[in-house]
């Protein structure tokens, strides 16, 4: 359990200021010189340090992922990318960051910029953000001001410009080579990989995409030290983490809390518990709607951290945890999944194109008990053919929604196929 | 993008960027390098809506190209690409109702109900009086306030049926009603007071 004094983001709630004498009275741009004088390498091996895993879903080492840009600027610059295009359905943590702790993601992009050797930084927000983009446009403006960023930022005789980007409305973009197309001006399709975005990324040039809340916490890991961020969590999985606790809770909230906290104690000590009770329980989404569910048995003592769900057969993903008491008709909530993937795919690959358009109308059959049994292993062997052929993970990620409700919930499937039970019945768990 | 995207049928036969928005085109445009002029798309395309009574005129995209030296079928592209683009008028509020997986799980079908008692309208569609219109969109990042909606540029959060009544009740008398929760809150705190940050000791303003 976390103290409060571990907490990195104290104005996560927006109870305190946000402007730049207020940042720096919680502690941001404290001895921002000293940091800076820090050599790239030493920045990079204290984020290795840390453990810190990327904050946006995949949870890639972030220490290594720097080490991957060019050790100097040859001809082509670099470029830091901050992606601040949240939409992943249960996540609404950057959100926060944006609109409340703006000054932790500035600061954190000179930092990591300077690290890998950038002069420049986009910071690409979801076009929907409108008032939380004025405020972190604020910051950069006070920033700029007090010469923070710009020629020779800080004093530190680094120069580094820091622009705000707005999206305007595509979940893929939140997909790195996606958002670098969009950047560049272009329909936000994902490019193939290799070459990665540390080879040839905007503009062709060395690139490096990080999540708000993976940037927004290197200036306090730097200050505190890579030992206190470590000695959070368990190894491997490090650190202080943003939860959004959405669904049939009590009282639905985000919370900083400590990596590998057990999901029932996050429940229960900050969101109220689950409607009616913990035993009224029916499955949780723990990481964004693309990580698999787990029903309540499993729930029971998960802990909340990226080795522990992906043993579980889940991922920690953006830990956007959806939770689902016993009155919810999860066939339908999954079906609501499958439409928002076939909404948000983006027609480049056909399997996905394709496969999320048909995953997406067999459980609408399913909803409405129009479908054979026989569908069920259809329905699967579609996800499979999706999972795996696409050039982005949108295609798995529409994928394994389905996979987690045919694994968890197919006794309960298969009643409703055989009782020809009608639409918005809800179904008990059979789990 | 699976929403029918049909550009309007009566399209204005010119348009031009104002004064004041000519000089920040500037600003965005001094963002970018020199030779990626087109980096400044989508910020330009939004200017040029919002300019335009929230929505798109093919001029618009037309004069977008010319700035930011692509070809027009590129800027159409990118125009019908992206959902926040209209191309079609839309009424002076134009509601955008979440019902992804998050909201629905609160309630977001009563929301979507109480605007069609109220309004006569499903998604997509304006209303008689023609300023409002609906569309139901997809995750806009403030589930632990869901259900909520985006009017305008605005998030009104923690809904039911009768806050999303009021709401509209509101703006049909012209008011502009205070955005953010519903239910009092601030932020992302629970409502029922925060587990978390209580003693602020770390910050003294």
């Amino acid at each position: 359990m976390l103290h409060d004094s571990d907490r990195i983001f104290t104005n996560l709630y927006g109870w305190h200021g946000t402007d730049l004498k207020s940042a720096r009275a919680r502690g941001d741009w404290d001895g921002i010189a000293g940091l800076l004088e820090r050599s790239h390498e030493d920045v990079i091996e204290a984020i290795k340090a840390s453990g810190l895993r990327g904050r946006g879903g995949a949870g890639f080492p972030t220490g290594l992922k720097w080490s991957f840009m060019p050790k100097e600027i040859t001809t082509r610059p670099h470029y830091l990318i901050v992606n601040a295009d949240e939409s992943e359905p249960g996540t609404c943590k950057d959100r926060d960051i944006l609109r409340y702790e703006p000054h932790k993601l500035v600061e954190g992009s000179l930092l990591a910029g300077k690290a890998m050797r950038a002069h420049v930084g986009y910071i690409y927000i979801r076009g929907e953000f409108v008032n939380e983009a004025k405020a972190l446009q604020t910051a950069i403006d006070e920033a700029y001001q007090a010469k923070l960023l710009g020629k020779n930022a800080a004093n530190s005789g680094w120069d580094f410009d820091l622009y705000l980007h707005r999206g305007a409305g595509a979940y893929i973009c939140g997909e790195e080579t996606a958002l670098i197309e969009s950047l560049e001006g272009k329909k936000g399709q994902p490019r193939l990989k290799p070459p990665f975005p540390a080879g040839v990324g905007l503009y062709g040039c060395p690139s490096t995409v990080n999540n708000v809340e993976t940037i927004a916490v290197v200036p306090t890991i730097l200050r505190r030290g890579a030992e206190w961020f470590a000695g959070l969590g368990r190894a491997g999985n490090t650190g202080s983490k943003l939860f959004c606790i959405s669904g049939h809770v009590n009282q639905p909230c985000n919370v900083e809390e400590e990596m590998g906290i057990p999901l029932k104690t996050l429940i229960e000590k900050h969101a109220g518990g689950v409607r009616g009770g913990w035993n009224n329980l029916l499955a949780v989404i723990p990481g964004g709607s693309s990580t698999p569910l787990i029903p309540k048995d499993i729930c029971n003592d998960v802990l909340m951290d990226f080795d522990s769900l992906q043993e579980a057969q889940t991922g920690l993903g953006t830990a956007g945890v959806i939770v689902m008491d016993k009155s919810t008709d999860i066939v339908q909530a999954i079906t609501r999944i499958a439409y928002f993937y076939k909404h948000e795919s983006c027609g480049q690959c056909t399997p996905c194109r394709e496969g999320t358009g048909w995953m997406y109308r067999m459980l609408e059959r399913m909803v409405r008990g129009e479908a054979t049994l026989e569908e069920i292993d259809i329905l699967y062997d579609v996800t499979k053919q999706v999972e795996g052929h696409t050039i982005c993970a949108l295609g798995d990620a529409a994928a394994w929604p389905i996979q987690g409700l045919i694994r968890h919930f197919r006794p309960a499937l298969e009643a409703r196929l055989k009782s020809k039970t009608p639409a918005k019945t809800p179904i008990e768990s059979v789990a | 993008m699976s929403i029918a995207r049909r550009i309007a049928d009566d399209q204005p036969t010119h348009f031009a960027f104002s004064a004041e928005n000519k000089q920040k085109i500037k600003v965005i445009l001094a963002k970018y390098p020199k030779s990626h002029k087109s980096s400044a798309v989508l910020p330009l395309l939004d200017l040029a809506q919002r300019q335009h009574d929230n929505w798109l005129p093919t001029k618009a995209i037309e004069e977008v190209a010319k700035i930011c030296e692509m070809p027009e079928m590129r800027v159409f592209e990118v125009a019908s690409f992206y959902t926040m683009f209209n191309l079609r008028p839309v009424g002076k509020y134009f509601i955008q109702a979440c019902g992804t997986t998050p909201c629905w799980l609160r309630g977001s079908d009563a929301v979507m109900q109480c605007i069609k008692d109220k309004l006569n309208i499903t998604s997509g569609e304006t209303s008689a009086c023609g300023n409002f219109t609906l569309l139901e969109v997809e995750c806009l990042g403030a589930c632990v306030n869901a259900p909520m909606v985006q009017i305008n540029d605005d998030y009104y959060e923690d809904l039911d049926y009768n806050s999303m009544a009021k709401l509209i009740n509101q703006l049909q008398q012209g008011e502009t009603p205070q955005s953010g929760s519903m239910a009092g809150r601030q932020g992302s705190e629970p409502a029922s007071g925060a587990t978390s940050l209580k003693q602020g000791d770390s910050d003294a303003s």
